[in-house]
């Protein structure tokens, strides 16, 4: 319990740290904040700008954090990550096909407009989910789930291909959300993360017994006396919920919630609810490091922020694994 | 350096062998791969599969000469008529088989190249990217289809380049100029073909030629240079103003924003013949803004 304490202390500071350094890196490296006082332009870039985006990737890491956690506990696979039922491919399709039709007809553009990319996106990857649960028939059968999120995902990835072959404009823009950008995000961005943030936690935190039965197997779980499918489904609808919300706002992250909880159960064993809690704060500094490296490294030019969350946290997740007999196995999740 | 010196002396070689030849063959070509390729008469059917090679054929006033065009070509009208075989990156090889054509023009970096060349067809692969590149694939092509007005050609379009530069009205010359390619950012650099564009009509671009042609921005990059007008093609525009700090840039606020049809960013982006048009369609509309 002390190394849980000590590991949740330590990431709230890193977090805090970065915060605070992530505000003085902009688009000429690092620079002094002294002239934020003096200088409107100034000030408004670091306000409006530098401090919501770096909070917006600590939302978003958190988010995917809490997802990959709550993924890996339901499904019992170590290899699950938030993009297992699909939304991943399902928030691609939703952002293709409104930049595809984005300009095709007045009252597809009228509508595009009012939704937004990042309406888009959420829809996209929320009813990707939705026609997992439907192929699978509900959320009972694990490997079915599992299946039928393969399914999904390969045949919505089609599509997206398919979409950009035959309106190629709409190529790079895709590229830039499936490598991921925190960008664009602003304050009331920021706010709706936290709000999701807060809501999926809650949910997860009282959820998360449910997730230790279920690691003794789904026989055990049911003679606990849990009435394990609608905590299943009510998981899922978390999983879907912070996933959507942070792909929505910054594309495809690519690592962060595979990582997250491993590199957690690295350092501390512990039951799912503190392991949610403590995967969400380990994608919330991950990705605020990968944002904050990503503006820095070649400013001001940016390197998509995915390609960094994958070598930082596959970096070490690879050194953790080869350091001792420390590899997280499936007995001790 | 050296890489280009070799081609090139190769390219030499290969000529004053083939001369030695007596001439066996009237016409040869040397493509951007540093490939001599060679015909025996000038090629009457063409497939291209790149729209500024298509538009460079037509330029030259042998349309006619075109069986088939990749997907994406769609200038002048009379191409969109003809079959498409594919686009550059997924060509459709049997497609352009069937048509039985004297020569592919496709980019370097297409594929099927190589497919093509071992199933007997020739392939002239050429790579604009620059204002220079304009002109270079313009006499390469016109050397390929034996005419001989090319650098007239190319002497109407400079001059329209410019007679574009000098419509502007004084107020425009050094106006600091963000060209945002898609909603990456990814912006124009000075070093585009879009750059050499806009350092011909004398304005400013906010994105200097070091960071590369096509660089990804950081946002605030943007905002902080506070440039006088916007151009942007207004598939990226939407949603704009609701990136964070956008909107009270100086472009904003001022409604300095050019935006660009899907037709015009097709002239606009692609280093072919139209450059004199894209070059028309900027300053058209920094006269408007600045005027």
């Amino acid at each position: 319990m002390r190394v849980v304490v000590a590991l949740g202390g330590g990431l709230l500071a890193a977090s805090v740290l970065l915060a605070l350094l992530g505000t003085g890196v902009g688009s000429s490296g690092l620079e002094s904040l002294t002239q934020v006082w003096r200088d409107p332009t100034a000030a408004q870039i670091v306000w409006d700008i530098r401090l919501p985006r770096t909070l917006g990737a600590w939302g978003a890491g958190a988010l995917l954090g809490l997802a990959g956690a709550v993924a890996q506990g339901l499904f019992r696979n170590p290899l699950a990550d938030p993009y297992l039922l699909g939304s991943a491919s399902g928030s691609s399709l939703g952002v293709a096909l409104a930049l595809a039709l984005f300009g095709a007809s007045p009252f597809a553009t009228h509508w595009l407009v009012r939704l937004g990319l990042t309406g888009a996106a959420f829809l996209g990857a929320v009813g990707a989910v939705l026609l997992t649960l439907i192929l699978a028939r509900g959320v009972q059968h694990t490997l079915r789930l599992l299946l039928a999120g393969v399914i999904v995902g390969v045949v919505l990835g089609a599509l997206v291909s398919l979409t950009m072959q035959v309106v190629p404009d709409v190529m790079q823009a895709m590229q830039a959300f499936m490598l991921g950008s925190t960008g664009f995000v602003g304050w009331s961005a920021c706010l709706l993360m936290a709000l999701v943030w807060l809501l999926c936690m809650l949910a997860a935190w009282m959820l998360s017994p449910v997730l230790d039965g279920l690691s003794l197997g789904e026989a055990t779980a049911i003679s606990l006396g849990l009435p394990l499918p609608q905590l299943r489904a009510a998981l899922i609808a978390v999983l879907a919920l912070a996933t959507g919300t942070a792909v929505a706002q910054t594309g495809l992250i690519a690592f962060v919630g595979l990582a997250a909880p491993h590199l957690v159960r690295s350092v501390a064993k512990t039951t799912h609810g503190n392991l949610i809690l403590l995967s969400s704060l380990m994608g919330g500094v991950l990705l605020m490091a990968a944002d904050i490296l990503a503006r820095w490294l070649i400013a001001p030019q940016e390197l998509p922020v995915g390609v960094l969350t994958a070598v930082l946290g596959g970096g070490y997740l690879l050194w953790l694994m080869h350091r001792g007999p420390t590899m997280p196995t499936r007995g001790t999740v | 350096m050296e890489a280009i010196m070799k081609r090139w002396l190769r390219a030499v070689l290969a000529t004053a062998a083939l001369g030695g030849a007596a001439g066996a063959l009237a016409l040869q070509v040397v493509d951007d791969r540093g490939v001599a390729v060679q015909f025996e008469r000038s090629p009457q059917r063409i497939v291209s599969v790149l729209p500024s090679l298509t538009e460079t054929v037509c330029a030259l006033g042998q349309c006619q000469r075109l069986v088939g065009v990749d997907r994406y070509s769609n200038f002048p009208d009379s191409v969109r008529s003809l079959p498409q075989v594919g686009g550059g990156i997924d060509p459709n090889i049997e497609a352009i088989v069937a048509l039985k054509p004297d020569v592919v023009l496709m980019a370097t970096s297409a594929r099927g190249a190589e497919r093509l060349q071992s199933m007997g067809i020739k392939v002239l692969a050429l790579e604009p990217m620059s204002h220079a590149d304009v002109r270079r694939v313009l006499d390469r092509v016109g050397e390929l289809l034996q005419v001989n007005d090319a650098q007239q050609v190319w002497r109407v379009i400079d001059a329209s380049v410019r007679a574009a530069a000098q419509s502007l009205p004084p107020k425009a010359r050094g106006a600091r100029v963000y060209f945002e390619v898609n909603s990456g950012p990814y912006a124009a650099g000075e070093a585009s073909f879009i750059g050499e564009t806009l350092s011909r009509l004398q304005v400013r671009n906010i994105v200097p030629a070091a960071l590369g042609p096509f660089p990804k921005l950081n946002p605030e990059f943007v905002v902080r240079a506070n440039p006088d007008v916007i151009m942007v093609g207004d598939r990226n525009f939407t949603g704009m103003d609701a990136r964070p700090g956008w909107a009270g840039m100086r472009a904003m606020q001022t409604k300095r924003v050019c935006i660009f049809s899907a037709e015009q960013s097709d002239t606009l982006v692609r280093p072919g013949p139209r450059m004199a048009e894209g070059a028309r369609i900027m300053a058209r509309c920094l006269s408007d803004r600045l005027g």
